[in-house]
């Protein structure tokens, strides 16, 4: 600290101090700033994944805004008269008719339109994305598991703002989609026929389906959304973010920058990057072109659709169902070709919802974990991740099987039946591989954090043998490789009363397989015994 | 490396020792390695050099300014590319929403480049420490809550008087019930099951072409040939879409000898004519292509196979029923009409579709 001059307040300044001073005496916002403003962010790249996803979702806010302005989500049916000739004088929705002038005659109205539809699933795959960090990482652990639920949540309802969305225009391709919706929804037992009905006022397609899913669209859906982004903020906040593990990084400790000035400037910055690549894509590269669709009639479909990236591990699920797979149940009708998917897809998303729950009660462990694992420190977990990746990754696929079959030069029936092998092979293979991957990580992380890695530089003994020189480490590399939390399978023992539940012999069998194949990470006394071997 | 400094961080440090919990089946370490405490810290170029901190200031001045520069642009580009589809063509949308575009995009690149080059390399590169603290409340924070609870249910009685506290919880879970009535009226009245059992076609109605209406006269069908085929009366539909969403049919002729009907299908075809429903029994698209030299339709949206001369049925694919066969005659003017309508529903499967 200099000797500080006083120097006089600048008029600048004073007005600063005068206005934070009103501000204050009226909401007490210093005691926030003083507990915010120099809080600690850890750096690493993959914690910018889930900023993207709130930054993109700003985008969205703001260009859908500009939409609303000019969209008007009426099914009324009209003739077309605006400025694209093809679809001259063509019979069309007012939804549809308003989502061409907004493209063709108000300025910038296309460019909005695509920053729009660009942002939507830039946002949904930086959700995945940092959905897959935090996976991969065991940032879920306690106590981060109802973090975890509410990011879920999040996933869910973008992937709904999106199908909503996607649906307004009332072009022939989101037509389709609603009515697989449809189809869909009618398969279910019971209440089918009536959620369908319900849902779009009457038949399908109906005249009140497009202002519902507008309503869900612009309001109810963000409302929720924005509380439920609010509370992941909160918490992360509460919790604070994770760190990976390196020298002076502890489990009780943050190490990083303080919010302001340096990460404000970094994710500030970062917010006008993502908007601005939004921005650059969309001024370049068409998106969902709805008037080369036309609009939505029930008889033409065209060859080779495919719905937003995001919904394809859906529709690839409807495709991998065999044929003639309705069954009777008391002359009831219960369509397993349908059912089926919707079940495997339901029975994914709960899985992905539940999992921290899970390795939290097969562990046992109470503790709190605020060090992101390496992935290969975890290699179950990793394992586990990988297959559901698979899993997800053959549906999605299947969603392009005609595209891949006609690119290709293969066969529509080949494509799906190889994808309907890979959906139950694949996890497997994906599983094996990744755990042995993982394995294999770790011996080369021991092997170098005890004996050095190989230098490349060979010598000659005076005795006229060779040896390759190991280089060491220094101790604040080998901290990165040797860091990590070692599990045992669990051993059963009988409770209080002498028995055996079946709630123990499943943990155990789940720890078994959890942590039966470990590597454990090198104690100091291996490493100075290491050392002492090294030097002959 | 300063380490954590109250003033710095902001945040109140106390020295806590942390809770003891289980760690399940967790190795407790007896001899892990120490943690070596953080590295000497490394200074930047810009902290180095004056030259390169100036040099770097400058070039983010120099980002703002483009910034500014490609806002300007954008403003511009607004006028100067206006959309003017009826003389120019559409090139002029293209133009437009380029041009607003590069503007806008690289008005907010500089913005964001420049703010993290400043913060990067021109503002404090220190790191900072500050402890965590157990996510728990302390004890005695606890210790309160348990008592303003406990208080709150002395002083309300909420334990105590179970009658009222049982009926206010039945009355809160009675009062969305109404709710659930409102939204009866989302559709009209009407058991929607039974409207899926009806189309337009009946006894009589003319099959046309979709979409001029133009009728078809069966000697105009020859051989392996495919029309896409809506009612004659489709435009007295309540609503239009409605009814052409289940009527939408499509015939083709076959070579009779290469047609597989059924016993008591023979008569529902007309010398090798046959119409069947185009919406997939799967979920609903519409089955749109024809395959010729094999008799096969294929629905587009998920791959479900149609074999036409044999009643429809499913040979690949998620569907789970033949296409709903729509049985046709011919007129006094050798016109194609129905026999009557779909013996079945049309679409997708669903729970009441077998009472």
């Amino acid at each position: 600290m200099s000797t500080s001059t006083v120097t006089p307040p600048t008029r600048g300044s004073r007005f600063t101090a005068a206005a934070a001073n009103y501000l204050d005496e009226r909401t007490s916002i210093s005691g926030a700033v003083k507990e915010l403003g120099r809080k600690i962010f850890p750096d690493h790249w993959s914690f910018m994944l889930g900023e993207v996803a709130l930054y993109s979702f700003v985008v969205i806010l703001l260009s859908g805004t500009f939409l609303t302005f000019f969209f008007d989500p009426s099914m009324t049916e009209v003739y077309y008269d605006g400025e694209y000739l093809p679809l001259s004088g063509i019979h069309m929705s007012v939804a549809y008719h308003s989502s061409l002038d907004l493209s063709f005659e108000i300025r910038g109205g296309l460019l909005m339109r695509q920053v729009h539809h660009w942002a939507a699933l830039l946002f949904v795959a930086s959700i995945g994305l940092h959905m897959l960090r935090v996976f991969f990482t065991g940032a879920f652990r306690k106590p981060r598991e109802i973090n975890w639920v509410i990011g879920f949540v999040l996933f869910v309802l973008a992937m709904a703002e999106g199908f909503t969305g996607y649906s307004l225009p009332d072009d022939l391709l989101s037509g389709n989609g609603l009515r697989i919706i449809d189809g869909m929804l009618k398969g279910l037992p019971v209440v089918g026929v009536w959620i369908s009905y319900f849902l779009f006022g009457g038949e399908f397609p109906g005249v009140e389906v497009i202002p519902r899913l507008y309503v869900l669209h612009i309001m109810l859906l963000p409302a929720i959304l924005i509380v439920t982004l609010a509370l992941h903020m909160v918490l992360l906040i509460v919790n604070k973010h994770t760190q990976f593990a390196g020298p002076g990084r502890t489990n009780e400790n943050v190490v990083g920058v303080p919010i302001l000035p340096h990460f404000a400037a970094k994710a500030g910055g970062f917010f006008f990057l993502v908007f601005g690549v939004i921005m650059l894509i969309a001024s370049f590269f068409t998106i969902n072109p709805i008037w080369n669709y036309g609009p939505y009639d029930p008889s033409p479909v065209s060859a080779g659709t495919q719905p937003d990236w995001y919904i394809g591990f859906a529709d690839g699920a409807l495709r991998l169902a065999p044929p003639n797979w309705d069954v009777h149940v008391f002359g009831y009708t219960l369509p397993f070709g349908i059912l089926v998917p919707m079940i495997a897809l339901v029975g994914l998303l709960v899985v992905v919802a539940i999992y921290p729950f899970l390795e939290a009660w097969i562990t046992g462990d109470k503790r709190e974990h605020h060090i992101a694992d390496r992935p290969r420190n975890a290699p179950t977990r990793t394992a586990i991740g990988a297959a559901g990746v698979t899993f997800y990754a053959v549906m999605w696929a299947a969603a392009s099987s005609d595209i891949m079959a006609t690119h290709f030069m293969l066969t529509m029936e080949g494509v799906i039946h190889t994808l309907q092998a890979l959906l139950f092979v694949g996890p497997v293979i994906a599983f094996i591989v990744t755990k042995r991957i993982c394995l294999g990580l770790q011996k080369k992380d021991r092997e170098i954090a005890l004996h050095g890695f190989e230098s490349g530089r060979i010598v000659r003994m005076p005795g006229g043998a060779y040896i390759e020189v190991h280089e060491q480490l220094d101790d604040y590399e080998r901290w990165r490789l040797v860091s990590f939390n070692d599990y045992a399978p669990l051993m059963i023992r009988p409770n209080a009363k002498g028995r055996i539940t079946a709630g123990q012999r499943m943990r155990a069998a789940l720890s078994r397989w959890f942590f039966e194949d470990r590597i454990v990470p090198p104690t100091k006394g291996e490493i100075e015994h290491a050392k002492e071997h090294g030097h002959h | 490396m300063s380490q954590h400094d109250d003033e710095a961080t902001g945040s109140a440090v106390e020295a806590h020792a942390p809770r003891e919990v289980s760690i399940g089946t967790a190795i407790a370490p007896t001899d892990a390695v120490e943690n070596p405490g953080m590295p000497p810290h490394r200074e930047r170029v810009t902290d180095l050099d004056p030259r390169k901190d100036r040099q770097m200031s400058r070039r983010v001045v120099a980002l703002f300014l483009f910034s500014i520069l490609a806002s300007a642009f954008a403003i511009f580009a607004y006028f100067f590319w206006p959309i003017d589809v009826s003389v120019e063509g559409f090139g002029t949308i293209r133009q437009n929403n380029m041009f607003i575009g590069i503007g806008l995009a690289f008005a907010l690149l500089a913005i964001g480049t420049g703010i993290v080059l400043w913060g990067k390399n021109l503002m404090s590169g220190e790191e900072f420490v500050e402890q965590r603290h157990g996510t728990r409340g302390t004890d005695e924070v606890r210790a309160k809550v348990v008592k303003i609870f406990d208080d709150a249910n002395k002083e309300s009685g909420f334990g105590r008087r179970k009658l009222i506290r049982n009926t206010l919880f039945g009355a809160i879970a009675a009062w969305p019930l109404p709710a659930i009535f409102l939204f009866r009226d989302l559709a009209p009245a009407a058991e929607p099951h039974e409207l899926l059992r009806h189309t337009m076609w009946e006894k009589g109605v003319r099959l046309v072409r979709d979409p001029d209406g133009t009728p078809i006269r069966a000697a105009d069908v020859t051989i392996g040939s495919a029309f896409h085929v809506i009612p004659d009366n489709l435009g007295e539909a309540e609503h239009l879409l409605d009814a052409k969403a289940k009527a939408v049919v499509l015939l083709m002729r076959l070579n009779p000898a290469e047609l597989n009907e059924r016993e008591d299908r023979k008569d529902w075809s007309y010398d090798g004519i046959v119409a069947y429903s185009k919406i997939c029994t799967h979920v609903g698209c519409p089955v749109a292509l024809y395959e010729q030299h094999t008799h096969h339709l294929l629905c587009p949206c998920h791959q479900s196979q149609f074999d036409v001369a044999n009643h429809a049925a499913v040979i690949f694919g998620p569907a789970a029923r033949p296409l709903p066969q729509l049985p046709i005659e011919v007129d006094g003017e050798g016109y194609l009409v129905a026999k009557s309508d779909f013996t079945e529903p049309v679409g997708p499967s669903f729970w009441e579709r077998e009472r």
